[in-house]
C-alpha cells in the first residue's frame, strides 16, 4: 500500500483507520452519521477556516496509544489531528453535550429569532445545530446588538445580525476571488461583516458567500422573499458555463426558476465536481440564468428526510413530468364544463406573474394587478 | 340448524286472541306513549332564532389578526401552509417598502393569502404552526355558498377588522371569547 501511515482512531467507540494528519472531525465524517460534531465556521473547502464556533467540541479520552492520558480540556475536532489509538467521545460523552448546549445559547444570544422572515430558514445550519444540540429557552433578557444597513451591491442581502461570525465568506472571497472588498470590521461586538467605504461584491465568484453562509447573514437578493425553500422544488440541472462547473441546483416553483444554489453535500458543503474540484458556481450562473431554457435538467435533486425540503417531494420522477389527463379519454372526448379553474379564482402562483424573473425581492403592487382590475 | 348462540327464541306462531285483533290496546298504548312526550323537555333548536352555544375548543373560520396597532401580523412564513394536512393555504410573500410600517408589522408580509375552504378540513394545525399568533380559527363557520368560486377566501375575507379604525367590528370580529 502506500507509504502514508494510517492512524487508528476510535469516535464513540467507532475505529476507523485515516491518514496521518487527519482532523478529528474528518475522520468522525469518514464513520458519518450522528458521530460527526456538527461544525458551523469549519469548511472543508476552505483553507483556514475552523476553530473559532466551538460546535465542533469533543472530549478525548485518550490521547494516543503512546500517551493515553485524556486531553484536559474538550477540544475543537475540526483543528485538532488525530493520533494513534486515540479514543473521541463524542454524543456519548455528558460534557460534550452540555458543552455544546452552551456553545449553542452563546451563538443565539445575539442572533435575531427572525426566522420566520429569513429566506434561509429551513436550510440554515443554527435552525438545526439548536434544534439537534440547543436548549429550547434562553437566559437572556438584553437587547440584541444592531447595526447600520451595508448594501453589499445588487445580488447579496446582508443582515449583519443574522451573523455568527464564522468568517467564512472572509475565506470564500480570499480563495475564490483576486481581490476581496469585505472583511469583518471592529472587535467583540461590534465586529461585522462590511466593506470598507461602501463598495459593492462584484466578482465573478464572491457568490458564493451565499452557499458557504451558515446562517442567513448572506442570502440571495434574486430570491429575496420569493418563496420558502421547502415549497420549491429542487432539481439537479448542469448549463455548459465557460467560467465555472455549471453544476446547479435549481429551485422551482412549476417551470419557473426561483433561485440557483451549488449542490451541496450531507455536511452542506458545496459539492465535488466529477474532476475533484469543488463545484463554485460563477454568478452568472447563479443570478442572471433564471430560464428553464437556460439548463438541462437531470433530475429531482436527493433530500435527506429528515429535512423540510423533503415535505411535499415524492420519489420517481413526480414533479419533472406532468401527469397525463385522463378526463378526455375516460369521458368519450368532451371537457370537463363543471370544474374550477384555480387560476381563475386564486391570485396566488398567478400564470401572468414571472416571481423567479423579478429582481430583488417582490412588493405589494407586484401581485396587485389584477386585483384591482377585478 | 345448530344455533350458534342461545340467544334465539323461537317465532311464535300461535293465532291472535280476539282482543288482540281489534289491536285497540297496542293503539292506545301508542298514543300513550306519543302523548307522555308533550310533557318532556324538547331537544330542538329554533336555528336561525336561537342559536347553540359552541364549545370553547370549536375551530370554525380562519381569522388574519392585527397586532395592538392595527398592523397585519402575518409574515408569510409559510408554516402554516406547511403543516396544512390538506394542502388548502398558500401565499404570496412581498417586501414592505417604506411607507407602509403602519400597515405591516415586519419587513415581510402576506402580498396574498388564500385558504381553500374546500380543502380545508379545519384541523387548526395552522393555528398551532403560526409563530406570530397571526391566524385563528374563530367560531363561526364558513357560510354556504351556490359556486365553488365563493370558497377560495382571500385577505379581505379573512382579516380582521382594524382596532383602531373599526373598532366595534373589530370587538365583534373578536368574538365574546377574547
Amino acid at each position: 500500500m502506500s507509504e502514508q501511515t494510517l492512524f487508528k482512531v476510535t469516535v464513540d467507540g467507532i475505529t476507523i483507520e485515516v491518514p496521518a494528519g487527519t482532523t478529528i472531525l474528518q475522520a468522525a465524517r469518514q464513520i458519518g452519521g450522528e458521530v460527526a460534531p456538527p461544525a458551523m465556521c469549519y469548511y472543508s473547502k476552505l483553507k483556514g477556516s475552523g476553530g473559532k464556533c466551538r460546535t465542533c467540541l469533543v472530549e478525548v479520552s485518550k490521547g494516543s496509544e503512546k500517551d493515553p492520558r485524556p486531553m484536559p480540556k474538550l477540544v475543537a475536532s475540526c483543528r485538532t489531528t488525530v493520533m494513534d489509538g486515540m479514543e473521541v467521545k463524542n454524543i456519548t460523552s455528558e460534557k460534550v453535550v452540555d458543552a455544546r448546549a452552551g456553545v449553542v445559547e452563546f451563538l443565539l444570544l445575539n442572533h435575531p429569532l427572525d426566522c420566520p422572515i429569513c429566506d434561509q430558514a429551513g436550510e440554515c445550519h443554527l435552525q438545526d445545530l439548536s434544534f439537534d444540540h440547543g436548549k429550547s429557552k434562553t437566559r437572556f433578557e438584553f437587547q440584541k446588538r444592531t447595526f447600520k444597513k451595508h448594501d453589499l451591491g445588487e445580488n447579496i442581502q446582508l443582515h449583519m445580525t443574522r451573523c455568527i461570525l464564522c468568517y467564512r465568506c472572509v475565506f470564500t472571497a480570499d480563495q475564490l476571488t483576486n481581490k476581496r472588498v469585505h472583511g469583518i470590521l471592529d472587535r467583540g461586538d461590534h465586529a461585522e461583516i462590511a466593506t470598507h467605504i461602501e463598495k459593492s461584491l462584484d466578482n465573478e465568484f464572491i457568490g458564493n458567500v451565499i452557499d458557504v453562509c451558515p446562517v442567513g447573514a448572506l442570502t440571495d437578493k434574486t430570491f429575496r422573499f420569493k418563496n420558502r425553500v421547502w415549497f420549491l422544488k429542487p432539481m439537479d440541472a448542469h448549463r455548459d458555463c465557460p467560467t465555472c462547473s455549471g453544476r446547479v441546483t435549481l429551485w422551482n416553483r412549476g417551470d419557473e426558476v426561483y433561485r440557483v444554489t451549488a449542490r451541496k453535500d450531507e455536511w452542506g458543503e458545496i459539492e465535488d465536481t466529477p474532476e475533484g474540484n469543488p463545484g463554485w458556481i460563477c454568478n452568472t450562473c447563479r443570478f442572471d440564468k433564471k430560464e428553464a431554457t437556460d439548463w438541462v435538467i437531470e433530475g429531482p435533486r436527493a433530500i435527506s428526510r429528515a429535512s423540510v425540503i423533503s415535505q411535499g417531494h415524492y420519489e420517481g420522477n413526480v414533479g419533472t413530468t406532468l401527469p397525463t389527463e385522463t378526463f378526455k379519454a375516460v369521458n368519450g372526448g368532451r371537457t370537463p364544463h363543471l370544474l374550477m379553474d384555480i387560476h381563475d379564482e386564486s391570485e396566488v402562483n398567478q400564470p401572468n406573474i414571472h416571481l423567479g424573473q423579478i429582481n430583488g425581492a417582490s412588493h405589494g403592487n407586484t401581485f396587485n394587478n389584477k386585483t384591482e382590475n377585478a | 340448524m345448530q344455533a350458534l348462540t342461545n340467544k334465539a327464541q323461537a317465532v311464535n306462531r300461535k293465532p291472535m286472541t280476539f282482543l288482540e285483533r281489534l289491536y285497540l290496546i297496542n293503539i292506545i298504548k301508542g298514543m300513550m306513549i306519543t302523548f307522555s312526550h308533550m310533557f318532556k323537555k324538547q331537544p330542538t333548536i329554533r336555528y336561525p332564532e336561537e342559536k347553540r352555544e359552541f364549545s370553547p375548543v370549536f375551530r370554525g373560520l380562519h381569522v388574519l389578526n392585527r397586532d395592538e396597532e392595527g398592523r397585519e401580523r402575518c409574515t408569510a412564513c409559510g408554516l402554516c401552509a406547511v403543516a396544512c394536512p390538506a394542502e388548502a393555504i398558500t401565499m404570496e410573500a412581498a417586501e414592505r417598502v417604506e411607507g407602509e410600517e403602519g400597515l405591516y408589522r415586519e419587513e415581510k408580509y402576506a402580498a396574498k393569502y388564500e385558504i381553500n375552504m374546500l380543502r380545508c378540513i379545519f384541523c387548526g394545525l395552522c393555528e398551532d404552526a403560526c409563530p406570530k399568533d397571526a391566524i385563528y380559527l374563530s367560531e363561526t363557520f364558513a357560510p354556504a355558498n351556490f359556486t365553488r368560486k365563493g370558497f377560495i377566501y382571500g385577505k379581505p375575507d379573512l382579516l380582521i377588522p382594524n382596532p383602531l379604525t373599526e373598532a366595534s367590528a373589530f370587538a365583534e370580529a373578536k368574538g365574546v371569547e377574547a
